[in-house]
């Protein structure tokens, strides 16, 4: 099974710090991970590599610093890395993300199977794993919690839902999103780093993936970021103390009186 | 301070330190409460290539070194000695067919010991032979193809938790020390069976058991070694491995020195914090100093032991005595600075005091090393 994982660096959540003048995101001096959604894609493929045979391949599209998550990728056990990185690549929204991804994808040749995290702790769309698909032709199932098996390739997944899970079966090739519930991500190990070490990490620019320069980047994405604000607090929140009866007994003054006030 | 490591051993260090912070510190305190195996913990270091470090490379391993094993086991070591325990007895086991074992035992056992399908353990001591390693009753004798073992072996760090033991046992009583010989038995092995986990002052998820072999045979080429080479095995064997535990006691000081300054930095009496007072700062610094030295010492031995294979036993001694001595006396200190607090289980220090006792104790009680260092002292001086 010939396996391609999407991954993408994104700032460190534990230590994410609003600009306080500008209100957006700032990154100066933040440590990039791996997406942590990305982390679980990546071990589901390495696990399916393991049981079924193959090759896993991850790939990333971002700036050249984005080599360190590759790197990190093959010493948990990925066979191949390749980095996306362009000038022409900045500034993407979903739709251009996912267009150069799949004309990265294709590039490679045939894939079985594409793992994406569900979403992206930076822009928390869940948008590209989908989009992605579609680019490639491929069915998909997102939110998935476990892979139960592969058969005349036909994949069984279990998709989460809010109130339990759906069992599916879905036709190979196809694309997957998954949650942090699939698997415990591992920890790199000796041979994978010294290989990681020695790896040359191949980069695929704009030309390399015979891209049409008009789906590239700000001036392909008709999705535009107008501002990035934190959210308005809404409302004032009471803790309410004592007893169990006087705690009762407040709540219910409480809410009568906000009936009545309506 | 700097000891100039290479990038590889750099990298070996940085991911023990990644899995003790992420992994064995969280959990240390919940496997000591219930003595339970810490299986995931040691699954999870053989993924990560940590049992394929001491085993040679034609045999499926990485073929590191000493130091580079007691550089892994100094993070292990200082995130939790008992888990680390549970990782070095394979290492332990392991040993004796690296260091007698015939090619076919080795291509036999050390690639599952490697890629940690299969644990091993090392088994010495008996109920009248510890330190004096002349009282094993344990015996094999040849029947046809087979061995018969008899004996019960005590105190078996992976009892019950091995695939695999390294067993020394008396060949020819006539003979004396020449006399005895090792085998590699298997658990599954007809005759062979563990008693049950004793319980113990700390390592407490670490197993140990009773080994009983009641003619319990095994096939003829088991053997490690020629026959009668027994002795020389285990005492080759202990040199490489003391550095080892060595370096649990300098990860184990170190760690018991870093619960110490933390806290005396946010502890206030008198309206200052415990460390602006100088009782508490002269402790520290002795704590700080003991812990440096007794590092630079066990990495000297076992760069002194990977390139000096002849000559080991006074270097490997003296660092087994130094660093666990140390590890003793910085942790008893620690539960000090922390005072009613260190008491409490609460906080991590008195576990570490409690585990560094074994330190002293096992692998050669600090005793034994000593009449080592002074028996090679002897031989240098004539």
């Amino acid at each position: 099974m010939r396996i391609v994982v999407c991954i993408k660096q994104v700032p460190d959540a534990k230590d994410v710090r609003l600009d306080p003048v500008t209100n957006t995101l700032s990154r100066e001096g933040v440590k990039s991970v791996i997406n942590p959604y990305d982390r679980h894609a990546m071990e589901e493929g390495v696990r399916l590599k393991e049981q079924y045979g193959g090759t896993v391949t991850v790939v990333s599209m971002g700036p050249p610093q984005a080599k360190a998550i590759l790197q990190e990728a093959i010493s948990c056990g990925v066979d191949d890395a390749i980095l996306v990185s362009d000038r022409a690549f900045a500034g993407a929204d979903t739709l251009a993300t996912t267009y150069t991804l799949a004309q990265a994808i294709k590039k490679t040749g045939d894939v079985d199977l594409v793992i994406c995290g569900k979403q992206a702790t930076d822009g928390d769309t869940a948008q590209v794993g989908p989009g992605l698909a579609v680019r490639l032709g491929m069915p998909y199932v997102t939110c998935v919690k476990k892979i139960t098996g592969v058969k005349d390739k036909v994949m069984s997944v279990e998709r989460m839902m809010d109130d339990g899970y759906d069992e599916l079966e879905i036709d190979l090739p196809a694309l997957l999103t998954v949650v942090k519930e699939i698997n415990v991500p591992r920890f790199p190990s000796i041979r994978g780093l010294r290989k990681a070490k020695a790896f040359d990490i191949p980069s695929y620019t704009a030309t390399d993936i015979d891209a049409d320069p008009d789906q590239l980047g700000l001036g392909g994405s008709p999705t535009w970021v107008v501002k990035v604000f934190p959210p308005e607090p809404k409302g004032v929140r009471t803790m309410l103390e004592g007893s169990l009866d006087e705690i009762a007994e407040q709540l219910a003054d409480i809410l009568s009186d906000s009936a009545h006030g309506a | 301070m700097d000891h100039f490591l290479t990038e590889d051993q750099q990298m070996i260090v940085d991911l023990a330190r990644q899995i003790t912070d992420e992994m064995i510190i969280p959990n240390r305190a919940r496997y000591d409460e219930t003595e339970e195996y810490p299986l995931d913990i040691v699954e999870t270091l053989a993924k990560s290539d940590f049992f394929a470090l001491f085993v040679p490379v034609e045999y499926g391993g990485l073929g590191g070194g000493c130091y580079d094993l007691v550089l892994a086991l100094e993070q292990i070591g200082r995130g939790c000695v008992a888990i680390a325990t549970a990782y070095a007895a394979s290492a332990l086991g392991a040993y004796p067919i690296v260091v007698g074992g015939s090619h076919e035992l080795k291509s036999k056992y050390l690639p599952d010991i490697a890629s940690g399908k299969k644990r091993a353990a090392f088994a010495l001591t008996e109920s009248n032979a510890g330190s004096d390693a002349g009282g094993i009753q344990t015996t094999a004798v040849l029947d046809g193809d087979e061995w018969v073992l008899n004996g019960t072996k005590q105190w078996i760090t992976n009892g019950g938790q091995a695939h695999l033991y390294t067993v020394i046992a008396i060949t020819d009583p006539t003979k004396g020390p020449r006399g005895a010989s090792m085998f590699v038995v298997e658990s599954d092995d007809p005759g062979f069976s563990c008693g049950p986990k004793e319980k113990k002052m700390g390592i407490r998820c670490s197993a140990t058991t009773e080994l009983i072999f009641k003619d319990c045979r095994i096939p003829k080429d088991r053997m490690i070694g020629r026959q009668g080479t027994g002795f020389i095995t285990v005492m080759k064997t202990l040199d490489k491995s003391r550095p080892g535990i060595a370096s649990l006691g300098v990860g184990l000081a170190q760690a018991a020195l870093d619960e110490s300054v933390t806290y005396a930095k946010g502890r206030y009496q008198f309206g200052k914090p415990i460390i602006a007072f100088q009782a508490v700062q002269h402790m520290l610094a002795d704590m700080a100093i003991e812990t440096e030295a007794a590092r630079a010492l066990v990495y000297v031995a076992a760069r002194h032991i990977d390139a000096h294979p002849k000559d080991m036993s006074k270097a490997s001694a003296m660092c087994k005595v130094k660093a666990t001595d140390v590890a003793m006396k910085v942790t008893v200190d620690a539960v000090q600075v922390l005072a009613g607090y260190g008491y409490m289980r609460e906080y991590p220090v008195e576990k570490m005091m409690r585990d560094a006792k074994i330190l002293q104790i096992y692998e050669g009680t600090n005793q034994i090393q000593r009449n080592v260092v002074g028996q090679e002292l002897n031989k240098e001086y004539t």
